[in-house]
C-alpha cells in the first residue's frame, strides 16, 4: 500500500517529467498540410472524413482524386464552397473508379505525347461502402481488372449515412438500420452477413489490398504508401466509424475503430502480389460484446445472436490467421 | 484533297477518329457500333493510332471514363447505340453540365422490348435534353465529316460541350460507300490542339462536380442554356471553315426542291435520302412537294427552321420514334411548338415510320403524305402497321 | 472572397460549376455547431500530438513559441475527439 507521502512523491516525479517533456517536438513522418480544409460539413466526431485527411496526408499535393456521391462529397462541396486543396472530380455514384480510370488513362496518353509536365501525378478513388460494395461494385472490378495505376479507397460507415442510415451489403450482420430494422421476423437486424469486399479485391489478382482504420493512422498511412508506390490498382478498406449512424457518442469515434480491431471484427491486414499478412495480432481477442456495449445500433442483440456472431468472427479470424501464416510464427 | 475510297461507314468514322489523333477512347461494344470501336482498338493495337484505348466493362463505365479523360484535357472519343445510351444516360447528362468536351457515335437503334437491334430513333429521342450538341447525318460522307466537325466544335473554348453524332444503324453504319478521305495536313488545318478550359492537374488545382443548393441550381441551369445557344454560331462557323476546306457545305437545316413547294417533307438522318427520291417522283408528276432535312437538332435552329417551314401550306414530319401516351411524336411535338406562334403557320402532320428497322421506302413516303394530307390527321399516325 | 451562393448571377458560375479557388469552404465557421468547447491546460499536457492527429477538422495545431497546442474555434465543432483520447486529460469539455 502506498502512503500519502509516498503518492505525492510519485505525483512530483510524474510532474517533472512532464516538465522535461514541454517542448513541442516535429512529428516524424507526419505530414503537416492539410489537404482537406476546414470548414467541412461532416458531423461531431465523424472518423470517415478524419481517414480522408490521413489518406491524403500520406499521398501528398501531387494527385487527382475522383470521388463517389456520398458523405464526403457532399459534406466538402456546396458551390461554391470546395474543401479540397487538391484537384477533386465528382462524378456520380457509382463510378469513381471508373472516373479515375479516365483520369489515369488520360494523364497517361497526355504524359506520352508531352502535353502534360512529365511528373508522377497519383490518381487517388474514393468511395463510401455503398458506392463501392453495392452500386459501384461494377465500375471498381473492371478498373482492377484493367490493370489502372490507382488507389481506391473505400471508407466504409458500414450503411447509406448520407441517405439517412439505410442498410448496405457491407452492413454487419446484427446492426438496425433504418431499412434492416430489428423486430419479430427479423431478430438481428440486418440479416446478413458483411460483404467481404476486401477478399473481393485480392481475388482479383491487383498487387496490394489492405484494411485500415484511422484509429491506426501509422498502420493507414504505411499502407497508402505502398499502395502508391506499386504498378497497378490497389485497394484500401477503412473502417471509419459514424457515430451518427451507429448511434455512439461522437468523441468515442476513435475507441471504436481500436475495439473493432482488438475483438477481430475488422482485422487490420494486407495482401501484397497474394501475400496474406496480419498487421496487428492481439495475444488474444477481447469478445465481440465488448465492441457492440454502447453502439445503439446493436442495442437490441441477446445473448443468443450475440454467441451467433461471436461464432463468425473467431471462425474468420482464424481464417485470417491461417492465411497470412500467423499460426506458424512463434 | 485527299482519296475518295469505297468503304464501310463506321471504319471510315473511326479512322477520322484516328485521324483527330485522339487521346482516350472509351466503349462497350453493342450492335451496330461494334465496327467503329473495333478498327479504333485495332489501330491502337497495331501502333498506328497513339491513344489509350478502354475496354470498359459497361456503357455506364465508358461514358464515366470520358468524362475523367475530357477533365483532365484529352481529346475523348465513345461510341454506343440503344440500350448502351440507357445505361450511360445517367452520366450523359452530367457531361454536359459540368462542359466536358467529347465526342460520341451514336449508331441509332430501337430501345427495347422487344429486343431490337434495328434502326429508329427512340433512343436519341430518350436523351434530347441531355444538353448535347446533337446532329444528324444521311450519308457517310456526313458521317465522315462530321468527326472532325464535332471534335473542333466540342473543344472550341467558346463552347465546350459534348457533341453527339447520330448515325443510323445499319442502314448507315454498315452500308460501303464512295467517301472522300481528309489528309493528314487539312485535319492538322482544320482542328487546332485540344486547350481546355479547366484541367485536373495537381499544378493548378480546382473542384469540378461540386454540388447545386436550392440557392444555385436555377443559374447552373440557366448557365447550361446559354451556353448550348451560344455554341450555334460556332457549329455553323465550323461547317463554313470545312466548306473552305472541303468544298462539301453543311447547314442546320438544309432543304431539297423546297422553293415554291406547297407541302414539305421534315425529316433528319437517312431518311433524308429516301425521302428526296420521294420529292423528284412528286416533283416530275407536277405537284409542288419538297423536303426540308434537319440537321442540328440542338441546339434547334430555330428561326432557320420556320423560314424553311413558314411558306409552305402543309409539313408533313417523319418521326423515326413513338411517344406513347402523348400528344404527339418526341420531332413532331418540337415543330408544333415551334411554329404555333406564327401567324402563317402551315398544318403540320405527325407520321411515326421506321420503328425498329421497319424498311421506309419511297413508295411509302409518297403513300404516308397521301394519307397524312387526305386525313387531315391532326394527332400523329403510327404508319404501315397491320391490324 | 466568393460570394454566398443565394447572391451568385448565372453570368458569374464558371463553366461547368468548376470551383478555382482551392479549400474555399473555410469561410465557413463550423464552430457554430458547438455546444461544448474543449479546455485546453498546457501544464498538463505531455505534448504527444494526439489531440491534433485525431482531430477531423484539423482544428488543432501546435504552436513552437509558445509550446502549446492552440484550437482553432472558428472551426472545432466540439465532437470532444481531444479531450477523450488525450492521455494526460489535459483537455476538458466544458459547456460553451
Amino acid at each position: 500500500m502506498a502512503s500519502v507521502a509516498n503518492g505525492v512523491s510519485m505525483m512530483e516525479k510524474k510532474m517533472a517529467e512532464t516538465e522535461k517533456k514541454k517542448v513541442i517536438k516535429p512529428l516524424k513522418n507526419f505530414p503537416m498540410e492539410e489537404y482537406i480544409n476546414s470548414g467541412h460539413r461532416a458531423c461531431q466526431g465523424c472518423a470517415e472524413v478524419l481517414a480522408v485527411r490521413h489518406v491524403l496526408k500520406a499521398i501528398g499535393p501531387d494527385m487527382v482524386m475522383a470521388m463517389a456521391t456520398g458523405c464526403m462529397e457532399i459534406i466538402s462541396s456546396p458551390y461554391p464552397y470546395t474543401s479540397w486543396n487538391v484537384p477533386w472530380i465528382h462524378v456520380a455514384f457509382e463510378n469513381a473508379a471508373a472516373v479515375a480510370s479516365g483520369v489515369e488513362s488520360g494523364l497517361k496518353a497526355l504524359r506520352r505525347k508531352k502535353r502534360v509536365p512529365d511528373k508522377d501525378v497519383t490518381i487517388l478513388a474514393m468511395g463510401g461502402d455503398g458506392g463501392t460494395t453495392d452500386i459501384g461494385f461494377q465500375a471498381l472490378s473492371g478498373m482492377m481488372e484493367r490493370g489502372h495505376k490507382i488507389i481506391y479507397v473505400c471508407v466504409d460507415n458500414e450503411a447509406y449515412m448520407n441517405t439517412g442510415i439505410q442498410r448496405s451489403s457491407s452492413t454487419p450482420f446484427g446492426a438496425t438500420t433504418t431499412t434492416s430494422p430489428a423486430g419479430k421476423v427479423a431478430p438481428a437486424g440486418q440479416m446478413t452477413w458483411k460483404k467481404d469486399m476486401t477478399a473481393i479485391a485480392a481475388a482479383h489478382g491487383i498487387p496490394y489490398t489492405a484494411t485500415a482504420c484511422p484509429t491506426f493512422f501509422n498502420d493507414l498511412q504505411k499502407k497508402i504508401l505502398k499502395a502508391k508506390e506499386v504498378q497497378g490498382p490497389s485497394y484500401i478498406h477503412i473502417l471509419s466509424v459514424c457515430p451518427t449512424g451507429w448511434r455512439v457518442p461522437p468523441q468515442k469515434a476513435i475507441e471504436y475503430g481500436q475495439l473493432a480491431v482488438d475483438t477481430g471484427v475488422f482485422p487490420l491486414y494486407e495482401v501484397e502480389n497474394g501475400i496474406w499478412k496480419l498487421n496487428r495480432k492481439p495475444k488474444e481477442l477481447k469478445p465481440v460484446s465488448e465492441y457492440f456495449k454502447g453502439q445503439g445500433r446493436y442495442r437490441h442483440l441477446d445473448e443468443k445472436l450475440t454467441a451467433e456472431i461471436q461464432e463468425k468472427i473467431t471462425a474468420r479470424w482464424n481464417r485470417l490467421v491461417e492465411l497470412s501464416g500467423a499460426d506458424k510464427e512463434s | 484533297m485527299g482519296q475518295k475510297v469505297g468503304i464501310e461507314v463506321s471504319i471510315a468514322a473511326a479512322d477520322a477518329v484516328g485521324l483527330c489523333d485522339v487521346d482516350v477512347v472509351a466503349a462497350y461494344p453493342i450492335t451496330p457500333q461494334t465496327h467503329v470501336v473495333e478498327h479504333l482498338a485495332e489501330l491502337c493495337a497495331s501502333g498506328h493510332l497513339d491513344a489509350e484505348f478502354v475496354p470498359v466493362e459497361s456503357e455506364h463505365s465508358a461514358m464515366s471514363v470520358c468524362c475523367g479523360s475530357a477533365a483532365v484535357g484529352a481529346r475523348t472519343f465513345t461510341a454506343t447505340s440503344a440500350q448502351g445510351l440507357a445505361l450511360m444516360s445517367e452520366i450523359v447528362f452530367i457531361a454536359s453540365s459540368m462542359r466536358l468536351p467529347m465526342v460520341m457515335f451514336l449508331a441509332n437503334r430501337a430501345l427495347s422490348a422487344p429486343l431490337s437491334i434495328w434502326n429508329d430513333h427512340s433512343d436519341t429521342m430518350m436523351v434530347r435534353d441531355c444538353g448535347w450538341i446533337q446532329v444528324f447525318c444521311k450519308n457517310g460522307q456526313e458521317v465522315y465529316d462530321a468527326i472532325f466537325h464535332a471534335f473542333r466544335v466540342a473543344e472550341d473554348k467558346r463552347v465546350s460541350m459534348p457533341v453527339m453524332i447520330n448515325v443510323d444503324g445499319f442502314g448507315l453504319t454498315h452500308v460501303i460507300e464512295p467517301i472522300e478521305f481528309w489528309t493528314k495536313e487539312m485535319v492538322k488545318e482544320y482542328l487546332p490542339p485540344f486547350e481546355p478550359l479547366y484541367t485536373l492537374h495537381p499544378d493548378k488545382v480546382v473542384t469540378m462536380g461540386a454540388f447545386g443548393m436550392p440557392e444555385i441550381f436555377t443559374e447552373a441551369k440557366k448557365a447550361l442554356d446559354v451556353a448550348m445557344w451560344n455554341s450555334a454560331p460556332v457549329v455553323v462557323e465550323a461547317w463554313n471553315e470545312m466548306a473552305k476546306l472541303t468544298g462539301r457545305q453543311y447547314m442546320p437545316v438544309e432543304t431539297y426542291k423546297a422553293d415554291g413547294a406547297e407541302t414539305l417533307i421534315l425529316a433528319m438522318g437517312s431518311i433524308c435520302e429516301t425521302a428526296s427520291i420521294a420529292v423528284d417522283r412528286f416533283r416530275e408528276a407536277g405537284k409542288k412537294v419538297g423536303l426540308v432535312n434537319l440537321r442540328l437538332w440542338r441546339p434547334l435552329p430555330k428561326d432557320e427552321l420556320r423560314k424553311a417551314l413558314s411558306g409552305a401550306k402543309d409539313v408533313v414530319v417523319l418521326d423515326r420514334a413513338l411517344t406513347p401516351g402523348g400528344a404527339n411524336s418526341p420531332l413532331t411535338a418540337e415543330i408544333r411548338s415551334l411554329m404555333y406562334g406564327e401567324t402563317a403557320r402551315p398544318n403540320i402532320y405527325n407520321m411515326v415510320a421506321g420503328l425498329g428497322g421497319r424498311d421506309v421506302t419511297p413508295e411509302d413516303i409518297t403513300t404516308m403524305l397521301e394519307k397524312a394530307l387526305a386525313d387531315q390527321h391532326k394527332g400523329y399516325y403510327i404508319y404501315g402497321v397491320r391490324g | 472572397m466568393t460570394k454566398p451562393m443565394d447572391q451568385i448571377l448565372w453570368q458569374e458560375i464558371e463553366p461547368g460549376g468548376v470551383i478555382t479557388e482551392p479549400g474555399n469552404a473555410s469561410c465557413y465557421h463550423t464552430g457554430a455547431w458547438r455546444s461544448q468547447k474543449p479546455e485546453y491546460n498546457p501544464n498538463l499536457c505531455i505534448k504527444c500530438w494526439r489531440c491534433y492527429i485525431m482531430c477531423p477538422e484539423s482544428a488543432i495545431s501546435p504552436n513552437y513559441d509558445t509550446n502549446e497546442f492552440v484550437w482553432n474555434y472558428d472551426y472545432c465543432k466540439g465532437c470532444g475527439i481531444c479531450a477523450y483520447e488525450c492521455p494526460a486529460k489535459a483537455i476538458e469539455m466544458q459547456e460553451d
